[in-house]
């Protein structure tokens, strides 16, 4: 099963209320998805030559203020962070690769859920409700957000292979169905460079997606590629810092409906998780086709 | 006439109260406001019913109909009239996927377009759909009548057995052996009543007809005493 759904603003004025809306389109794919839960939020850009790293510990009292000073001393970053339940957010003026590979050496138990821009990531093991009041969704802003309300069936259930995946700068995706060549795409993707953190399915899609924009491809060309290259059963969200899209797989037997009215986009595996947004009544409701990948982006910057 | 809110009332409370009428008919004429969506509205009925759900219905809305009128002013998702015996199901938008699946009879009439497998192992029913079909539709059809008026997806009529489908617009592709047909002046009538029961106002001769060329394994008589 699996449940996801997702929200993007075209009216900007919305953007402080994003939170609210979509926290119960995500309950409302409880049923679809009682294991985990999570979402990619996009909004409080950093700056150009800063970054935004959505980190967890695995304990709970974990001293991200201690983690932070060292940043601060021992590579002299200029950095300012906050903490969000089980998770931290960091904006740091630095490099990605950097970074990662200080993490990696110093804090190896410290788990980086997303790097970019604008994207924090945030899930855990548990009931979407529980997910969404734990972080506080209803008071967040932003201009889109995906979430993913998770049935296991090709990993086990844990945060790790919760949705939503990351493998790239503000990029993101969840996944509705099941890939059958994962295992094969995983060990030529990372002989490309692509880091995998689970042996999750859907995380290889996300970074096969990853790996075609970093050959150049717009988000339009990786697509039309992993149509061809990605064989399975899945619908897919994608967000990217400017950009949401969603795509079905030519069978399309997995659920996708979207509505669009001037204000926004919205996607879900069911209608059910549109009906408290505003306006829906009168919103154009339609079943994306199957093999067809629909793109929403703004004027990038 | 009877309303029933969705928004105060569930599911299984309004399918038992149409459910009751079954035993004893008080109550011809029902509306259902605020579906939103949810699954399985107005299943299982068996009486001469009119239901009017105002709104967009989620799964197999009107499954498993018998005798009962049901008339969606909305979308619907998977499995609209499902395995209907009798009656007539109308969806005023989009129908997603599976689509009178396995029905053995009434009518089931989409005014929007359907999504793939539409009349997937239709056993008996009528459907007609006034937009466009998607792919696999008729999959292993064996009775009843498939009216499109807009277009068909790929693999039309796979593996049918004697469904009689009529298509207006371009049929992307055939499935495993499914066929043109020529249209008889028995098949001008049939559409004609079809369409008429639809109320949609269609010139029959501007349709195809496509059916079994029975060459697959199991149209064979030789291969009877394999069994």
């Amino acid at each position: 099963m699996c449940g996801i759904v997702g929200l993007y603003l075209k009216n900007p004025e919305l953007e402080s209320r994003i939170g609210e809306l979509f926290k119960p389109m995500l309950i409302a794919m409880t049923e679809r998805g009682p294991d985990s839960a999570g979402f990619a939020i996009y909004g409080d850009e950093v700056g150009d030559d800063w970054i935004k790293l959505t980190l967890r510990h695995p304990e709970t009292d974990y001293d991200w203020e201690a983690l932070a000073t060292r940043l601060k001393t021992e590579l002299l970053l200029e950095l300012n962070w906050f903490q969000n339940a089980s998770v931290a957010v960091f904006k740091v003026r630095g490099e990605e690769a950097a970074l990662r590979e200080w993490l990696a050496e110093e804090a190896p138990d410290v788990l980086i859920l997303s790097v970019g821009q604008s994207i924090e990531i945030l899930k855990e093991v548990g009931l979407p409700e529980k997910i969404a009041d734990t972080f506080n969704l209803d008071g967040m802003q932003g201009s889109h957000i995906i979430g993913h309300t998770r049935m296991a069936t090709e990993s086990a259930v844990t945060m790790e292979g919760s949705h939503p995946f990351s493998t790239g700068m503000d990029l993101c995706l969840v996944h509705n169905g099941s890939l059958s060549n994962h295992n094969r795409l995983r060990e030529n993707l990372k002989r490309e460079g692509i880091n995998f953190e689970t042996e999750n399915d859907s995380e290889v899609a996300a970074g096969y997606l990853t790996w075609r924009l970093k050959q150049g491809d717009s988000l339009k060309d990786a697509l039309e590629h992993a149509l061809e290259d990605l064989d399975g059963f899945f619908t897919f969200t994608i967000g990217t810092r400017d950009g949401f899209a969603v795509m079905r797989d030519p069978i399309a037997c997995k659920p996708a409906v979207l509505a669009e009215t001037d204000d926004y986009v919205a996607m879900a595996s069911e209608y059910q998780a549109l009906t408290t947004l505003p306006g829906i009544e009168n919103a154009r409701v339609w079943e994306p086709e199957p093999a067809t990948f629909y793109v929403w982006e703004r004027s990038s910057h | 006439m009877k309303t029933i809110d969705l928004a105060e009332s569930s599911i299984r409370e309004l399918n038992q109260a149409l459910h009751d009428q079954a035993t004893e008919c008080t109550e011809r004429e029902w509306a259902v406001l605020n579906p939103r969506g949810q699954h399985n509205i107005a299943c299982g009925l068996d009486q001469n019913l009119a239901v009017d759900i105002q709104g967009h219905a989620g799964y197999f809305c009107a499954g498993m109909n018998k005798k009962a009128h049901v008339v969606v002013h909305g979308n619907v998702g998977q499995g609209v009239a499902e395995n209907m015996m009798s009656g007539t199901v109308r969806v005023k938008g989009d129908a997603s996927q599976a689509a009178g699946a396995t029905a053995h009879g009434g009518l089931l009439v989409i005014e929007g377009n359907a999504g793939a497998r539409c009349g997937i192992s239709m056993k008996g029913v009528d459907i007609v759909v006034k937009g466009s079909i998607g792919h696999m539709s008729c999959f292993m059809g064996q009775s009843g009548s498939l009216v499109v008026c807009g277009d068909a997806g790929d693999a039309l009529g796979d593996s049918m057995y004697e469904v009689h489908i009529y298509v207006k617009g371009k049929v992307k592709s055939l499935g495993a052996d499914c066929t043109e047909k020529e249209m008889r002046p028995e098949h001008i009538d049939e559409l004609t009543e079809l369409l008429n029961r639809a109320g949609v106002d269609e010139d029959p001769r501007s349709f195809k007809r496509y059916g079994s060329a029975r060459e697959l394994y199991n149209f064979k008589v030789d291969n009877a005493d394999a069994y």
